[in-house]
């Protein structure tokens, strides 16, 4: 089976590579680019876990294939932060104790990150629907939801000169 | 979990589709969101030796009006279905329906083709393309075909899509003034398909229902338009009795399986719950 050059860029850098038409996105990006943020959970696109950015929407990357991305914009959680600065999700994620055991923070924080542009000033009641792709068996979701209310109020100040 | 190998053929156009179709013949499948077939795949359930992705192919997506019939691109993504200016004016049903359906990352993916064209009794369009009597643009070979959403479903997995042909558009005329529409899914969780879902189209004529459609999803081998239920309607005042004897009807019509959702005995009584809660939600928003 011949393999396919892909040329994608991650997190704003310039990718090639040939990949097997089989291989996930979840598998490039963790394999062939080390970029391990991304978790694998269910497989199945039920939990989340592995959600990324691609072109501007959120997809869960189990069920994506890698030369699916050929000329695509890919955004994955390590990402987000700015020069050591954090993005406003993973702060809000930190201070509101969004987390617990962390394994499905990285695809909490991409559909958060997109979530506020869709839609930057929710309701709790939109926040749980605009999450309810993403699954934490740690169950910390009231946290989750304040967390993704902070990072809303954060995003909507005026940004410092 | 991987998939099985592949070879990947990425078509620019629907007849590069359709040849390609033609000439790797059933070894081939069309891959529209994967969102179904990525996942049996990776349990082998599925194991083709070619995939033929359609996803760039810009003339099976979007959607615009012609006349008084909204086209829908058969690889339009349901969240494009739930933001579409012109379904929300138009077919507001689908964009209603649209947000139980998956969840928001899946609703970027999946498509109202591969929803309809996969033949699965728990996917929502079946049901709802029959109440909107929508039709599907199929093209094969030999050109295109236009087949109505009532009569395409033939059972679990199979429709009227022929191995060679690619699914193209979805043709929906535009609700007329009044028309009062629900879908009704009782689901155990985001993501999960319905325990029973019932799709409704209705319209008045003073105290009189004078136009109604009723439509089942995963209660039986393939989505059931209960006619019987829309007969006990049709002519006649919407009241308590005649809604009740059509909840009985498409009771009568259920065949659901058992499975994790519930035994048949449940699943039956639900359908006849979502089809009471639909006709009620539908009549109160008919003009």
């Amino acid at each position: 089976m011949s393999k396919k050059l892909v040329t994608v860029s991650v997190n704003g850098k310039k990718e090639e590579k040939a990949v097997e038409p089989r291989t996930l996105l979840i598998h490039f990006l963790r394999e062939e680019l080390n970029l391990t943020g991304a978790h694998i959970g269910c497989e199945t696109s039920h939990c989340g876990a592995c959600t990324v950015d691609i072109d501007g929407r959120s997809v869960k990357s189990c069920t994506h294939l890698a030369v699916q991305c050929d000329g695509s914009e890919v955004l994955t959680v390590e990402g987000l932060a700015n020069k050591g600065v954090l993005h406003a999700v993973q702060e809000g994620f930190y201070k509101e104790h969004g987390l617990q055991c962390g394994f499905c923070t990285p695809g909490m924080l991409m559909r958060a990150y997109r979530f506020l542009q869709e839609n930057p000033s929710p309701t709790e009641d939109e926040i749980r629907h605009g999450m309810a792709g993403n699954l934490c068996r740690c169950t910390g979701y009231q946290n989750i939801v304040k967390a993704v209310q902070y990072a809303a109020k954060k995003l909507q100040e005026p940004v410092a000169a | 979990m991987i998939p099985p190998r592949f070879e990947y053929h990425a078509p620019k156009t629907v007849g590069e589709a359709v040849a390609l179709l033609g000439q790797l013949g059933s070894d081939a499948k069309l891959l529209a969101g994967g969102h179904s077939l990525l996942p049996m795949m990776k349990l082998r359930f599925a194991q083709p030796e070619h995939l033929i992705d359609i996803n760039r192919i810009p003339e099976l997506k979007g959607i615009r009006e012609e006349g008084g019939t909204v086209v829908i691109g058969a690889m339009t993504v349901e969240n494009d279905l739930i933001t579409s200016p012109i379904l929300q004016a138009k077919v507001p049903l689908l964009c209603e329906a649209a947000k139980l359906i998956a969840d928001p990352q899946v609703r970027n993916r999946g498509t109202i083709g591969g929803d309809i064209a996969h033949g699965d009794p728990g996917n929502d369009h079946p049901a709802l393309s029959i109440v909107i009597d929508a039709s599907f643009v199929l093209e094969g070979p030999n050109g295109r075909r236009t087949v109505a959403a009532d009569g395409f479903f033939l059972g679990t997995y199979m429709t009227l899509l022929e191995e060679n042909e690619v699914m193209c558009e979805i043709r929906v005329p535009a609700f007329a003034a009044g028309t009062g529409y629900a879908y009704e899914k009782l689901k155990r969780k985001t993501g999960d398909w319905a325990t029973a879902g019932c799709a409704v189209v209705i319209r008045k004529s003073g105290d009189q229902v004078s136009h109604v459609r009723v439509a089942l999803t995963n209660v039986a081998p393939a989505v059931v338009r209960v006619e019987a239920a829309e007969a006990a309607l049709l002519g006649k005042p919407f009241n308590a009795a005649n809604v009740q004897a059509a909840v009985e009807a498409a009771i009568a019509a259920c065949d659901p399986a058992e499975d994790l959702r519930g035994d048949v005995e449940y699943k039956t009584a639900m359908a006849g719950e979502m089809v009471k809660r639909a006709l009620n939600k539908a009549w109160s928003r008919c003009a």
